[in-house]
């Protein structure tokens, strides 16, 4: 809940003191017992599920991201619509999102899970999680000594800000959020009825 | 019987993907927060890194750009794992296992192996989660959903690397 005066204008953050408030760290508790449920539910913490999708056999996990897209969006964007929520745009940069995304895949499909779903997959019992999850939290400390390096170059590559596929396409928002969630559920269809797994 | 493992999802996927869906409105609206993964890790490796060798963790670029904090994403991540207990052994699919079978079809029954590359594969995944600015989650589900450019290019980068090393993995 953002308060109506706050919901357009960004504004400098305080600096962030090293425990959240604690209500803050509730509702995170409960929407990620949430989440964990979902994924282990939609069997995305599953190794054959996550692998037969980069092996084009499972579509699964196409199927969980792309309904997820589509509610997600729909609701988010009314919500913004009358002011109730703030949106979190990570900023378009070309170059590290596409050397990123390649590296990050590569890792992927090596581990078998991705780093939301090692935690569902550790939660169901899958302890090889544990080597992976391992690796996440030392690979994230060899980027923190890499980063001064990373921004300067790669992260300056391509950089285009926070932009839109609306912006991109230069269609009005609203028009391009229903015509792309029909597009999303088409799509589902067509998995839907090529893809029965 | 199938084994729990290589069985696919308990509910239907579209079920699921919806509720995320909802789940995202909801962080939006009461947090003030996307779903996100990757974030939880480099926190943990800053919270280790202020234990173990604090000067140089406050030198680095990227800890002092995010300070490591016990967060909203904190928090998060790891009641993912107890979400995940409750939906498996509610649901009788509590594997308990090293090694998933296909795993061990194709590569043998060897942990250290799986351990290496599971390692391994850990911290590609990291580099690269970083680098792009956010994995699965946080670029796969609440990036697109806010149609971000960057973050249906790094979510269709996952894909065709994951693709790129997945296929031949299992088949050469």
């Amino acid at each position: 809940m953002i308060a109506p005066e706050k919901a357009y204008l960004p504004q400098a953050a305080p600096p962030a003191p090293p425990v959240a408030v604690a209500a803050q760290l509730v509702a995170g508790a409960v929407f990620g017992l949430a989440f964990g449920f979902l994924l282990q539910k939609g069997g995305v913490g599953k190794y054959p599920v996550l692998i037969g999708q980069l092996q084009l056999q499972d579509w699964t996990v196409a199927k969980v991201m792309l309904s997820a897209i589509a509610v997600g969006m729909v609701g988010l964007f009314t919500l913004h619509h009358f002011g109730q929520v703030n949106l979190h745009i990570k900023p378009t940069r070309l170059g590290a999102n596409i050397i990123g995304g390649l590296v990050f895949g590569a890792g992927f499909a090596l581990v078998g899970y991705c780093p939301g779903t090692a935690a569902a997959a550790l939660g169901q019992g899958n302890w090889d999680a544990l080597f992976g999850i391992a690796g996440l939290i030392a690979g994230s400390w060899l980027f923190a000594e890499l980063s001064g390096w990373t921004k300067r170059t790669v992260e300056t590559w391509g950089d285009l800000g926070k932009v839109q596929l609306p912006d991109l396409l230069r269609v009005p928002r609203t028009v391009f959020v229903v015509v792309f969630a029909v597009a999303l559920i088409i799509v589902l269809g067509l998995i839907h009825r090529f893809a029965p797994r | 019987m199938i084994p729990p493992d290589t069985a696919g999802p308990a509910w239907s996927p579209y079920l699921v993907g919806a509720a995320i869906g909802v789940l995202s409105w909801l962080t939006f609206y009461v947090s003030d927060k996307p779903i996100g993964a990757s974030s939880f890790y480099a926190q943990v490796a800053g919270l280790l890194g202020k234990l173990i060798a604090p000067r140089r963790t406050g030198t680095l670029t990227y800890f002092k750009d995010n300070p490591p904090r016990i967060g909203w994403e904190f928090v998060f991540v790891a009641a993912i794992v107890l979400g995940s207990v409750i939906a498996a052994v509610t649901g009788g699919e509590f594997t308990n296992e090293w090694l998933p079978p296909m795993w061990v079809a194709r590569f043998g029954d060897s942990i250290a192996l799986r351990a290496a590359v599971a390692f391994g594969g850990g911290l590609l995944m990291a580099i690269g989660a970083r680098l792009a600015g956010g994995c699965t989650s946080g670029h796969g589900i609440s990036g697109t959903l806010q149609l971000s450019v960057g973050s249906w290019i790094a979510v269709i980068c996952f894909f065709l690397g994951g693709i790129a090393v997945a296929i031949p993995l299992f088949k050469l």
